[in-house]
């Protein structure tokens, strides 16, 4: 638990500074446009409706998809817009707490009494004079009820900031999931929690303080809230130095080899810092666009996504293709393939009496088959489909945790397996042979940022983990994080890997 | 001393004239060709039934509402040229929801016109001892008060501005007997002892018999009847006038005949 607390204060100054920066830019463009809205009925029902619109997207969602759109407005500026990170998580946030605000400042304004604007405009009111005298002080208490869910909303949804690349409370609540460690995730959610309540607090204390009539109340909760918001952002200068960024993607074996790069890289006298939980497909643009310096790629997986290729040459041939298309393409380097393969495998459980994937097809319409959240949507999966003329009775996602739970439970019968994981010889699963050579080959492949393809220094602390390690120690260090009992952290895996790839 | 400079200082008299004026509301006439002229310091009731376009006679009168036709004058200047915030702010205007700011003390209720020019505040406790209200309400906030009392501070802020002319639209509408009557009793004596030009909008004929010098009849967005008090008791103001007048004295008849049983 102390390890969890301990990565706590980046986060929590990043997760502020990402909640502020939102909720800032939402009072910017709530409250004119909220001013606005009042005094035009329909300007408010357009405004508001699509603020609830918004609303009704879920959090996750709006996030990715943001992604797609400042890809292609970077295209149309001609690149220099960040797809990732900051920008789509304050973009999503922003929208996210635009409604309670604009719906408040309407009903604010819009419940005052019209007797007391019809006594404004007689004792001679500006519209200015009547907006700072009677308007903004009448509309505030409603108003401010609006911050106020706007600010818990906002700090609640910035986890979701994790799953774009940007570090956030998430990043904890993410990664426990995915490596079943409570802690990790309790630590995530009651930090988020707490600061949630304590803003809701001060802006409570603010409200009360316009609702009192008691200026000093206000101007202690807004004093607070800024001393707060500077003292939650106080680690983020210590951060400014240039560090290290390594990424890695949302399971077990990509948090322990991000670990290990980063065991490799302090020891070369780098400070490092982990972007976690990245989503497959966002994790090579992360690399390409410099928000990251280093992860650990799958060779099919780069082939088929962002290479865009169909056919399944050779091993050797497969890392050559990739290494000229990079140099060629995206300026990323290829350091060299870890030694072992992480490949889509079908699994399943002992005793069925199925060794390849041909047995499997005869039997297909009668099994579900369990898939981790973006095999269904793979090319590799389309691949071995129509190879094989696989027809399953149902097919259901899970996370890949999960996924082995619902494969010993019963839930699904075959499951799209990873041939690195642990759980493959600890639940005695059997992996069914790919005799058509169907899917492509995974080797663990460790990648490097543009900034970072030519810096000798830098290449060298990682070289050394080339065709190091060998997959029955990837098996094992992976299961030591994901088994029930005895876990080992990423960390202490991390180590004992380090061990093993220098003897 | 020639027609025109005669006619120019009768002008200079007048606190306020209609000239021909009309106020249409989707095609309606709630104003219709009003002519009308209110010499200074007189006290004019404007009686009428609800529609008939009393009420926005009054608020022509100090730009909370603009006319269709015709020209409106208030110390001889044609108000249409004159700036409109000021020329507010120099009239008195009361009305029957009161409209106190909620959020405001009495005292800051009182002193808001002076505090919008950036002038010193008003002299609180003069204020509300004119209106018969004690000078420990000044940090009472409106909700704390009477419907009078409300009132009350609502005819202090609106003489606050030092404007001479005051405009109240019903402003005892939403009052008891008991307080209607002292209420009353009050801007009469406010109306002598300032010098004011007070003009009352009012459904209540008895209230106005009782309070003003000149009564004046709305009906369909016109004047049917101008005449003081006496002409009106005396059946000298048309019959639109006599029915009204009829209306108070029959329940003053009827309450000496329960009073003789």
């Amino acid at each position: 638990m102390n390890e969890a607390l301990a990565q706590l204060p980046p986060l929590i100054a990043n997760h502020v500074l990402l909640a502020a920066a939102a909720m800032a830019l939402a009072l910017l463009i709530g409250l004119p446009l909220g001013l606005l809205a009042a005094r035009r009925p329909r300007l408010a029902a357009v405004a508001v409706g699509f603020a609830g619109l918004v609303q009704t997207i879920p959090g996750l969602a709006l996030l990715a998809l943001f992604y797609p759109l400042l890809l292609a407005l970077s295209a149309l500026l001609g690149g220099g817009v960040p797809a990732l990170g900051f920008l789509p998580a304050l973009l999503a946030l922003t929208l996210y707490a635009l409604l309670p605000i604009l719906r408040n400042v309407v009903a604010g304004l819009q419940g005052i009494d019209p007797a007391v604007l019809q006594a404004a405009d007689a004792v001679g009111m500006t519209p200015a004079q009547r907006l700072r005298l009677v308007e903004a002080p009448l509309a505030a208490p409603v108003a401010m009820a609006g911050i106020r869910t706007a600010a818990v909303w906002t700090i609640g949804a910035a986890t979701l900031a994790t799953t774009v690349g940007y570090p956030s409370l998430g990043n904890p609540i993410f990664a426990g999931l995915q490596i079943e460690r409570w802690d990790l995730v309790l630590a995530g959610c009651v930090a988020a929690a707490g600061l949630a309540l304590v803003t809701d607090a001060l802006l409570g204390l603010i409200e009360r303080g316009i609702g009192r009539r008691d200026p000093r109340r206000s101007f202690t909760g807004l004093a607070l809230l800024f001393l707060g918001l500077a003292l939650a952002c106080l680690p983020l200068l210590q951060g400014a130095q240039r560090s290290v960024t390594i990424g890695a993607k949302n399971f077990s074996e990509q948090y322990v080899l991000a670990r290990l790069i980063g065991l490799r890289l302090e020891r070369a006298g780098y400070r490092v810092t982990y972007r976690e939980g990245l989503g497959s497909a966002v994790a090579f643009r992360a690399l390409a666009s410099g928000d990251i310096d280093v992860y650990v790629e799958y060779s099919g997986t780069l082939w088929t996504g962002a290479m865009g290729r169909s056919d399944t040459p050779p091993r050797a041939a497969m890392l050559d293709g990739i290494a000229h298309w990079m140099a060629a393409g995206p300026k990323t380097a290829l350091i060299g393939p870890l030694g072992f393969e992480n490949a889509y495998a079908l699994a399943v459980r002992p005793g069925s009496g199925l060794t390849s994937i041909a047995d499997l097809a005869a039997q297909a319409p009668r099994l579900t088959l369990g898939a981790d959240l973006e095999f269904l949507d793979r090319p590799e999966w389309r691949a071995i489909r129509d190879a094989y003329g696989l027809r399953f009775n149902a097919t259901r996602a899970y996370s890949p945790t999960f996924m082995y739970r619902a494969l010993q439970s019963g839930q699904a019968d075959v499951i799209s397996a990873f041939s690195s994981d642990g759980r493959i010889a600890a639940d005695r699963l059997t992996l069914l042979s790919d005799r058509k050579e169907a899917m492509p080959h995974y080797d663990a492949i460790l990648l490097a940022a543009p900034a970072r393809a030519h810096d000798a220094r830098f290449l060298a602390a990682l070289r050394p983990l080339v065709n190091r390690i060998h997959v029955e120690d990837m098996r094992e260090a992976n299961y030591s994080v994901d088994r029930d009992q005895a876990k080992a952290t990423p960390e202490q895996a991390a180590a004992w890997l380090d061990a093993r790839t220098r003897r | 001393m020639d027609f025109r400079e005669e006619t120019g200082a009768r002008m200079a008299d007048l606190a306020l004239a209609f000239e021909q004026v009309s106020r249409r509301y989707a095609g309606v006439a709630a104003v219709d060709a009003v002519s009308l002229t209110v010499g200074r310091g007189s006290f004019v009731a404007l009686v009428g039934s609800s529609g008939s376009g009393k009420s926005t006679l009054l608020r022509l009168a100090n730009r909370l509402d603009a006319p269709d036709e015709g020209r409106v004058l208030v110390d001889g200047q044609d108000i249409a040229q004159a700036d409109a915030i000021r020329l507010r702010r120099g009239i008195g205007y009361v009305f029957q929801n009161i409209g106190l700011f909620p959020h405001m003390s009495v005292a800051e209720n009182i002193g808001i016109i002076p505090r919008l020019e950036g002038r010193a505040s008003a002299d609180v406790g003069a204020a509300l001892a004119q209106v018969g209200l004690a000078a420990d309400l000044a940090t009472r906030l409106p909700a704390q008060l009477s419907g009078g009392q409300q009132q009350r501070v609502g005819i202090a802020r609106a003489l606050a501005g030092g404007g001479r002319l005051l405009l109240m639209d019903e402003p005892f509408g939403a009052l008891d007997p008991v307080t209607r009557d002292t209420l009353g009793r009050t801007v009469r004596e406010l109306h002598e002892t300032l010098g004011l030009t007070t003009i009352l909008v009012t459904h209540d004929m008895a209230e106005a018999l009782l309070l003003a010098d000149r009564i004046l009849v709305m009906a369909d967005g016109r004047i049917v009847a101008d005449a003081t008090p006496h002409e009106m008791l005396n059946g000298q103001a048309g019959p639109e006038a006599d029915a009204l007048v009829a209306i108070p004295r029959a329940q003053a008849r009827r309450l000496a005949d329960l009073g003789d049983e």
